[in-house]
Formats: structure tokens, C-alpha cells, sequence
């Protein structure tokens, strides 16, 4: 049995394996080589180790799928308490440092297995037709299985050392992806971008690892959410620290603020890959880090105070920006941020349970938004700028219907699952009161935000005139392999809020239950700061009925006001051309951190470089050099070629040998 | 009659001394070998005149007589090949440079 979850975490590295050795087949054999350029729907880029690369990494994470459900139904028939385990790897033993490596599944990390092989099986099935063009074909599937295995690496481990490596894997396959077509340049450049934002957020990681080894003298996950933080109470200090940095690490991997730039740069990749990473699986894996620590974070309220507004500021201004993007993608891309500060809203208010429904069905539905948007994309032959869509919905009818699947459940139209998830993190936030009644109020200007954003993408996308030039642009619905995917996932957007009913439905909370074991800790620890988690059946009825009038208002609103083309947006950047371009440039973080961080940067390492580097270490190499040079210079006198000179400081030798020998 | 052992090691000394001096300032190479022999003899010398004194004073028994003949007979056998080699070297250099004066070679200058 223990053998089963080491399957299920290598399956996908043994796909990836094979998948690069196909890349490299594919290579020789001519296929494959940048030159041929991309795209080109009537050449057909064949080559069998092409073709067998995406069935291979196709059927790799159909394995995994299949052992995650396997692990979830053996949960499921256990006790509450049940933890799938496999051997013991004693990783690390250096002195009183030891550090053990198991694979564990528990309730938390068994949703997360099914989303990253659920969603990722369907991602890896409709990538088979989105990259059916793509030269590097066997190389993007590589990439990919890669990425899976170190998601799976990052949620199985027992370990927070483990966790880590699987959170660096993560971030490698992240940059990979992004950079995949890094001949055009700036997929490169953003692929970068990426990894160096990323790494601010994993240096506090690291560093809040140490404290937490320093505290508890272990880096188990479950020794260390199982800590008695009441004795701990002395070092509190330590432990708001420690909490705060391993924060710091998820707010770079979530793309939390201030930490949230790359991931808009971060569309540059393939449009599956934003769907996987960008949407579904990696960013959310700082919010897995908080549920898995919960206790950790509930025993020091401060922190969570910080993760509150740190969440609604991040919602705010990722669905602010996503007004006026006009690239399909970036809309997306600031929506996944906004929606990623929605889980930290959550967490901050105690909602374990809450976040992770959230996760899950985000995961559905901005997943199926992404991928209907490649599937658009696709259709246009790589247009991305809504400006130039529209009236798609006649040419396009199955991405039509699933994109507005997902765009429902997103902006949360009653009855869809984003209308439970958003609606139980607000309600939460609701019922604490005090503060988080601020956080519920900028939690529900983002919904209203959401709803407008999102249907005026849809209305831009699939409605009104076409506005692409019709004598070289044909739109075309995709294959069955994309639209297959699609429509799983539009059937998950819509049901998904099953999962987790408000208390006030019959069949309520199943996924609140479930995790119940693994938030108890963390709940406990929050009692003594809140009495009350739940509001009345009247206040969740008036909520639910608020939330949803609030969506629809918003939601038509943003609908009507764009099915006639970006009209209205043109009006706002003559009307007001500030606004419109703050609101653009994502509240000029980006430009900001350019002038004040990357360009001071820039000029200090160009200083250090000639100064130092070239006038300081430079002169001290090369003096060396010229030190030994003149030095040979001068001695190579003394090597005349007569022997009878030589004979003579060798008899000086050895009667000086010989003084000091007598005399000493 | 009984030379002192002080009289041998300094007429090996001297020898020494007459054959570094005869190397350092002729010309000739065929003296200059001659005078690496005077060398290697005035050492044979000293072994021989330490090895009869070892067997003589009352340290006898403690060290082994024996060693410094045989030592001066290695000497010997070192010489013969080291003139072989150094007169085969002699001729060489003669064909080359129609000389055996050592004034004008320098060809391993630095």
C-alpha cells in the first residue's frame, strides 16, 4: 500500500522522462527544430516519437489520477483520523538534524490530489489538440508531466523540507512553461520575471523554515501543526515571525500582494499552461501552505490580520485591473489574483474549509475560463486582444457555452458553485465582524467588480460585431479533444457548488466535514479569539440573496455595456485617461517597481561592477599576474646557460646548507 | 705510522676545495671533468678516513666499517659511468661547436 503513493508521485516523472527522450528522438529524426517555426494548420509536424510523447504523458497522468482516487475512496471508508502513509525515507542525517521523508495523504491533501490529477488530466487531454502544431510538442508534455510531479511532490510531502522541494520544482516547471516559446523573446523575459519575483517570496519561506526548525526541532508538518502552541506562548514573537515569513513565501507563489506582478507577465506561456499552473494548481499553493500549517497561523491572530489584508487588497486590485485589460488572457490573469486574495480572505477569517472550496472550484472554473480562452485563441489563430474578437459565439458555439458556463461561475451568478464558494469566505468574514467587516465590504466591491469584468469579457468576446478581419482570420471551433475537456469542466463550474452548501441548504458542508480533522487544531486555537464562526439562517438567507442580486446587477451590467465592442473603455481613456491608465498598468505597480526597485538595483550593480569588480578584484588578479611576470623577468638572469654560474650558486647553496647546519 | 683522521678529512677538504675551483674557473671541459673526479675522490677520502676512525675509537662495534668502502666503491662505479657519459658529451659538443672551451655555451639561457 505504501508503495501505491510513491507510484502515484514518480508515475509523472517517469512520463516526463520519456516525454524528453521522445523531444530528443524527435530532434534527430528533423521534427521538432525551431526553424520550422509554429503553427501552420496544413503541414502536418508529424513524427511517430511526437505523437507518442502526449499519449505517453496523457496515460502517466491518468495513472495518478486513477491512484488518487483509489487513496481518496480508501480515506473515505476509513475512520475520520485515517492517513494513508508510505515508507519512510531518511532523507538527511547530519548531527541532531535529521530530516525524514514520507508521503502522506490526509482529507486536505486528498482534495488537493484530485485537482491537480483531475484538472491536470484534462489540461494534458486538451493540450494534445492545442499544441498539435507546436514544434516542441514532445517538450511541452515533458515540461508539464515535470510540473505535476512536483506539484504532487509539494502535497504529498510529509515533510516542510520536502514541501519545499516540490515548491522550487514548481516554480523551475513555472518558469519552463512561461518561457516555452523563448525564441520570440519576451516569454523569456517574463519567464524570468517570474522566477525572480518568485524567489523574494521563497527566500521568506527558507527563512521561516529555519524558525520553525529552531522552535519546534523539526520540519514534520504534522508534528508541527500538532505543536502545543499554548506552551509555546513565551516565544509568540518567534512564532508571528515565522507564520509571517512562511506567509511572505506564499504571497510570491500565490501572487499575492505585493509579490503579484509575474503572474500577468506570466501569460506568455501557452494558454494550457495558465490554465494548470496559472489558474488551477501552483498558485494556489501558497493557500495550501496555510491550511496545512493552520494551527500554526490561528495561533497568532496578528498574522492572520496581515493575511486579511493582504487578501482583500490583492482581490481589489487584481479586479480593478481586469477591467480594462484588453488581452483575453490578462483578464484572466488579474481575475486569478483577485480570486487568489478571495482564498486569503478566507483564511484569514478562519474559513479553512471555505478557502479550499474555493480553491477547488476556482480550480473548475478558471481552469475551463483559460482553457476556453486557448480554445478562442486557437479559433482566431493566436489573436488575444479582445478588441479584435467578437460574434464569436456563432462560429465557436461549444466554447461559447462553456466559457459562459465559467464565466457564471466566476462572477457568481446564483446557484453556480463560484455563488457558494465567494458567498461562504464573505459570509465568514460577515459573522466575525469588527474588521472583517471592512474585509467583507472590500470582499463584495471585488464580486461587483468580478461580475462586470467578466461579462464584459464575454460579451467583448462572443457577442456584437466581428471586429477581426474576416478576409484572413476564419474562426473555427476546435477539436474534440479541446472541447471534450471543456465541457467537464463546465459541468464542474456548475456543480461544484454542491461540495459545499451553506449550512442553511440540505446535504450542507460535506467538504467542511471532511477537512474537519485536519482544521480542528486550527479552529480550537481560534475559539478563544472568536465565540462565533456560523451567522444565522436568517443572515445567510439575506447574504445568499444580497450576493446573488448583487452578481446579476453587475453582471448585466457589464454585459450590456460591451456587447457593442470596447466603445465604452475608449470613452473612459478620452474622459479620463489617468484613471483608465492606472486602472490599466495594474495601479502601476509594475512601473513603480521598476523605477524603485529594478532600476536603482541596476545602476548599484553597475557601480559594484566597475567599480569594485573592475577596479577592486580585477586590479588584484591581474596585479597578480603582473607581480610574477616581473618577478620572472628579473630572475631569469640568474639562468644564464652557463654551467660553471650555475655550479657556483649551487656551492652557495650548500655551503650556505651546510653553515647553518654546522652553526645552527 | 698512524696519519690522524683530522689530517685525512683536511687533506679531503683541500682536494675538494682545488677541484670546486678548478671547475669554476677553467675552460677546458675535459679539465672541468677532471676536477668533478677530484671532487668525487676527495669524498671517497673522507668516507674511508671516517670508516677506519669508527673502527678504531671506542665507539667500535656501534656503527659498521664495512659501510664507508663500499660507499667509496659506489663512488667509484659512479664516476667511471659519469665520465663515460660526461667524455661521450665532450665529443658531442666538439662536433657541434669545433670547441671544448666553456665560455661560449649559454644555449639553456633563460
Amino acid at each position: 500500500m505504501s508503495a501505491m503513493l510513491w507510484w502515484l508521485l514518480f508515475t509523472p516523472l517517469v512520463g516526463a522522462i520519456v516525454c524528453g527522450a521522445l523531444h530528443f528522438a524527435a530532434l534527430r529524426a528533423g521534427h521538432g527544430s525551431l526553424d520550422q517555426g509554429r503553427g501552420g494548420h496544413d503541414r502536418h509536424a508529424g513524427g511517430a516519437a511526437r505523437a507518442l510523447a502526449g499519449r505517453v504523458a496523457c496515460a502517466a497522468i491518468a495513472v495518478a489520477l486513477g491512484l488518487s482516487l483509489w487513496a481518496c475512496l480508501r480515506l473515505a471508508r476509513g475512520g475520520e483520523t485515517l492517513v494513508l502513509e508510505s515508507s519512510t525515507w531518511h532523507w538527511i542525517a547530519a548531527g541532531s538534524f535529521t530530516v525524514d521523508l514520507s508521503l502522506v495523504v490526509d482529507r486536505l491533501s486528498s482534495v488537493m490530489l484530485l485537482v491537480i490529477t483531475g484538472v491536470g488530466f484534462l489540461i494534458h487531454v486538451y493540450s494534445l489538440g492545442y499544441m498539435a502544431h507546436d514544434p516542441g510538442y514532445a517538450r511541452f508534455f515533458a515540461y508539464l508531466n515535470l510540473f505535476v510531479f512536483a506539484m504532487l511532490a509539494l502535497v504529498l510531502s510529509s515533510s516542510l523540507l520536502g514541501l519545499f522541494v516540490g515548491w522550487e520544482g514548481v516554480g523551475l516547471c513555472s518558469y519552463l512553461l512561461i518561457g516555452f516559446w523563448y525564441e520570440k523573446g519576451w516569454p523569456a523575459e517574463a519567464a524570468q520575471k517570474a522566477f525572480v519575483v518568485n524567489r523574494v517570496g521563497d527566500a521568506c519561506f527558507l527563512v521561516g523554515s529555519f524558525l520553525l526548525l529552531r522552535l519546534f526541532g523539526t520540519l514534520d508538518l504534522s508534528e508541527i501543526a500538532g505543536a502545543n502552541f499554548h506552551l509555546l506562548g513565551a516565544r509568540s514573537g518567534e512564532i508571528a515571525l515565522a507564520a509571517l515569513l512562511l506567509f511572505g513565501g506564499a504571497c510570491g507563489k500565490s501572487a499575492q500582494f505585493p509579490l503579484f506582478t509575474w503572474l500577468p507577465d506570466a501569460m506568455a506561456g501557452p494558454t494550457p499552461v495558465s490554465a494548470l499552473i496559472h489558474a488551477a494548481t501552483m498558485v494556489t499553493a501558497g493557500v495550501y501552505l496555510v491550511l496545512r500549517l493552520n494551527p500554526l497561523f490561528a495561533a497568532v491572530p496578528a498574522v492572520l490580520f496581515v493575511i486579511g489584508c493582504v487578501g482583500a487588497l490583492t482581490a481589489l486590485i487584481g479586479a480593478s485591473s481586469a477591467l480594462l485589460q484588453n488581452d483575453i488572457k490578462k483578464v484572466l490573469a488579474y481575475s486569478t489574483i483577485s480570486q487568489l486574495g478571495y482564498m486569503f480572505l478566507g483564511l484569514s477569517a478562519g474559513a479553512w474549509s471555505a478557502a479550499l472550496f474555493h480553491l477547488v472550484t476556482h480550480a473548475f472554473f478558471k481552469g475551463l475560463l483559460f482553457l476556453g480562452s486557448g480554445s478562442v485563441i486557437h479559433g482566431l489563430s493566436d489573436e488575444q486582444d479582445m478588441r479584435k474578437m467578437g460574434g464569436l459565439k456563432r462560429a465557436m458555439p461549444r466554447t461559447f457555452l462553456t466559457f459562459v458556463a465559467g464565466a457564471a461561475a466566476l462572477s457568481g451568478l446564483p446557484l453556480l458553485s463560484g455563488f457558494f464558494s465567494k458567498d461562504e469566505i464573505l459570509a465568514r468574514n460577515f459573522a466575525l465582524g469588527g474588521f472583517h467587516l471592512t474585509l467583507w465590504g472590500v470582499g463584495v466591491a471585488t464580486a461587483a467588480l468580478t461580475a462586470f469584468y467578466t461579462w464584459r469579457m464575454v460579451a467583448l468576446t462572443f457577442f456584437g460585431a466581428e471586429r477581426f478581419d474576416r478576409a484572413h482570420v476564419h474562426p473555427h471551433e476546435s477539436p474534440a479533444l479541446m472541447t471534450v475537456p471543456l465541457v467537464i469542466l463546465a459541468l464542474l463550474s456548475v456543480l461544484g457548488g454542491l461540495l459545499n452548501l451553506p449550512h442553511v441548504l440540505p446535504g450542507a458542508g460535506l467538504l467542511q466535514h471532511w477537512l474537519e480533522p485536519v482544521t480542528r487544531a486550527g479552529d480550537e486555537l481560534l475559539r478563544r479569539e472568536v465565540e462565533h464562526g456560523h451567522v444565522a439562517a436568517l443572515t445567510e438567507w439575506l447574504l445568499l440573496g444580497f450576493g446573488a442580486a448583487l452578481a446579476l446587477f453587475f453582471a448585466q451590467r457589464g454585459f450590456h455595456g460591451y456587447t457593442q465592442g470596447p466603445a465604452r473603455d475608449q470613452a473612459l481613456e478620452r474622459g479620463q485617461p489617468k484613471l483608465a491608465s492606472f486602472l490599466a498598468g495594474a495601479w502601476q505597480f509594475d512601473k513603480s517597481y521598476h523605477a524603485r526597485i529594478v532600476l536603482p538595483l541596476r545602476a548599484a550593480a553597475e557601480t559594484l561592477s566597475a567599480g569594485f569588480d573592475r577596479r577592486g578584484i580585477d586590479a588584484a588578479v591581474d596585479g597578480a599576474g603582473t607581480l610574477a611576470r616581473a618577478l620572472g623577468q628579473h630572475l631569469r638572469a640568474l639562468a644564464d646557460g652557463q654551467v660553471k654560474h650555475y655550479a657556483l650558486w649551487m656551492g652557495m647553496g650548500a655551503a650556505l646548507l651546510s653553515l647553518t647546519w654546522v652553526l645552527g | 705510522m698512524n696519519v690522524p683522521t683530522d689530517h685525512l678529512l683536511a687533506l679531503s677538504a683541500i682536494l675538494f676545495a682545488l677541484g670546486v675551483l678548478g671547475f669554476l674557473v677553467r675552460k677546458n671541459v675535459i679539465i672541468v671533468l677532471a676536477s668533478i673526479e677530484l671532487m668525487l675522490n676527495a669524498a671517497n677520502l673522507s668516507f674511508l678516513a671516517a670508516s677506519r676512525h669508527w673502527s678504531q675509537t671506542t665507539l667500535a662495534g656501534q656503527g659498521d666499517p664495512s659501510a664507508g668502502p663500499i660507499f667509496a666503491i659506489f663512488v667509484i662505479l659512479v664516476a667511471a659511468a659519469e665520465a663515460a657519459v660526461g667524455l661521450a658529451l665532450v665529443i658531442a659538443l666538439y662536433r657541434l661547436k669545433q670547441t671544448v672551451a666553456l665560455d661560449g655555451m649559454a644555449e639553456l639561457r633563460g
